[in-house]
């Protein structure tokens, strides 16, 4: 019990001065409005009371913790999983897409790995704008793709998985290249020892080898697919979707919308992140690769 | 059939480098016997990994030719003509060590009977029977050396080439290998090509020693060992082990006084 305390206590330390200045903030950012309520009114306002009412207000320009904690409940468990205003239905649909993204992103990127490996044409030919591709700012090319997607016709999940690819795929290229890169000299050597072939070189030698870089590139490409799916659900007023969520909350001033579509989207992120990482541990343990 | 396993005559190997060409071998000529210990032993630079390397056609030479088994370095390997070891293991930490020595058969398309057939014989060979199982790291060093040479075996080759496969284990461990490894030896009637850096260890191995010396790479002295094939460890006590090895000394000190 107490080891658990221990290894608890940082972390609790840090997050209880952090909601200790999150209150903080909400009681003085939402005071000008209660201040000016009251002196409409001809009222004064003790501390208590201004206290009290800046973490109640219905929409708070910083909503109190509890406020936030209450939405996100409310969010999660207080609506049939299939209502509009439910946060699991709202998450389902921007995590499909997200792992759709996710998917066709890690797939390009382990493809264009592969091909870049191989073939000395493509490494000097495909980096360049694989780099480039990632200095656009994501939030100029989203509506773009959501329009051209649009006009074809298409909407929904296929539209958003493409930004989400877009985000995901580089920091797979990157990190199944540099995996792929890894087997030494000697290793190469001994392959050519015994005459293989660059298929079974690839496949018994460079795949396997680079696979505890390609997990780590994984964990930040899932996050990130993420985040380009959010990005894709601004644009376009779409209606589901935690992006969707953010957006009108930001629309109607439902500051606890926001702050629990937030706080949803980095539950979900977590979780993503999370599972990779398990799925990685044991791949890497049954393989003897484990650090 | 001749006796000459490998031939080498007139071999140069240059590699052309920013700071100018370097003569890594030049002018090399030389016999090996079939089924003679054959050690390299020099400094480093001396090219006697390039040597055993260019042999093993890891390495395209650029003068002269190298023959083994009458046909050219390329043709020799695709014949699988030779295992080579490593300085170090290189067993692979995902396959056990069963699956890293069935790795060159896999490669090399043998049926799965006909794998664990050879297997289990190279395994019995290095006296790893009971570690088939076992993953790389759960062995200690010298272990995974024996594993090595059992995957360097497995397809059956006539000749070993080694490349100072001992040289990062400790003196003792290395003892009991090369003990081991002479053992190996008389029992597959294999041609082994050896290099190192230790006088004792090329002395107590070899029936033949090459001594090499470097700028360029070059072969200075060949001594044909007058040790018998059966070698207790206590023969290194002998006179004759130490006159031997003092004419290594000899010729290594030789090659020095060029500098």
């Amino acid at each position: 019990m107490t080891r658990v305390w221990r290894n608890a206590a940082p972390v609790l330390t840090v997050l209880m001065v952090i909601i200790a200045i999150w209150y903080l903030g909400a009681v003085r950012m939402n005071a000008t409005w209660e201040r000016d309520q009251a002196a409409r009114a001809s009222e004064e306002l003790t501390t208590s009371q201004m206290i009290t009412r800046t973490l109640t207000q219905d929409r708070p320009i910083l909503p109190a913790p509890h406020q936030v904690a209450v939405g996100l409940y409310d969010g999660i468990a207080g609506q049939a999983i299939t209502s509009r205003r439910s946060l699991v239905w709202h998450a389902w649909v921007t995590l499909s897409a997200t792992l759709a993204g996710f998917a066709i992103g890690a797939g390009a990127g382990i493809l264009l790995a592969v091909g870049i490996v191989h073939s000395r044409s493509m490494d000097q030919s495909v980096m360049p704008w694989a780099v480039a591709s990632q200095t656009v700012p994501i939030l100029a090319i989203a509506p773009m793709v959501i329009v051209v997607f649009a006009s074809a016709g298409i909407t929904g999940l296929l539209p958003k998985a493409i930004i989400a690819a877009w985000l995901s795929f580089f920091p797979v290229l990157v990190g199944m290249v540099k995996g792929l890169r890894t087997p030494d000299a000697m290793q190469l050597d001994q392959m050519k020892s015994w005459s293989a072939s660059d298929n079974q070189q690839f496949w018994r030698l460079r795949l396997p080898s680079s696979l505890p870089y390609l997990f780590t590139s994984l964990k930040v490409a899932i996050a990130a697919a993420l985040v380009g799916t959010i990005v894709g659900e601004l644009p376009a007023g779409a209606t589901a979707g935690l992006g969707a969520r953010l957006l009108s909350g930001s629309y109607y001033g439902q500051t606890v919308q926001i702050w629990s579509a937030l706080f949803a989207a980095a539950l979900l992120a977590a979780g993503l992140v999370a599972i990779v990482g398990i799925i990685e541990k044991a791949t890497l343990r049954r393989m003897g690769l484990a650090r | 059939m001749d006796d000459t396993v490998i031939k080498a005559q007139g071999v140069g190997l240059t590699f052309q480098t920013a700071d100018g060409p370097i003569h890594a071998l030049k002018d090399v000529d030389l016999d090996i016997d079939r089924g003679e210990f054959v050690s390299f032993i020099g400094p480093s630079g001396c090219g006697k990994t390039t040597f055993l390397r260019s042999i093993a056609a890891l390495e395209t030479v650029t003068a002269g030719q190298i023959s083994v088994n009458g046909m050219t370095p390329d043709q020799a390997r695709k014949a699988r003509a030779y295992g080579y070891v490593f300085q170090a293991p290189g067993l692979y930490p995902w396959r056990t060590i069963r699956g890293n020595i069935s790795l060159p058969l896999e490669i090399m398309g043998f049926s799965r009977e006909e794998r664990a057939k050879r297997i289990a014989h190279v395994l019995e060979l290095v006296e790893l029977e009971n570690f088939g199982g076992k993953y790389p790291w759960q062995l200690s060093g010298g272990m995974q050396q024996r594993a090595s040479i059992a995957r360097a075996l497995a397809f059956d080759a006539d000749i070993l080439l080694m490349d100072e496969p001992f040289g990062a284990l400790d003196e003792i461990v290395r003892d009991r290998l090369n003990e081991a490894l002479l053992t190996l030896w008389a029992k597959t009637q294999k041609t082994i090509g050896f290099v190192t850096h230790s006088i004792p260890e090329a002395v107590y191995l070899s029936t033949k020693i090459v001594v090499m010396s470097p700028r360029p790479g070059r072969i200075t002295r060949v001594i044909q060992s007058t040790l018998p094939r059966e070698r207790p460890l206590e023969i290194r006590d002998t006179p004759e082990f130490i006159a031997l090895a003092h004419e290594v000394r000899e010729g290594l000190r030789e090659g020095h006084s060029y500098d």
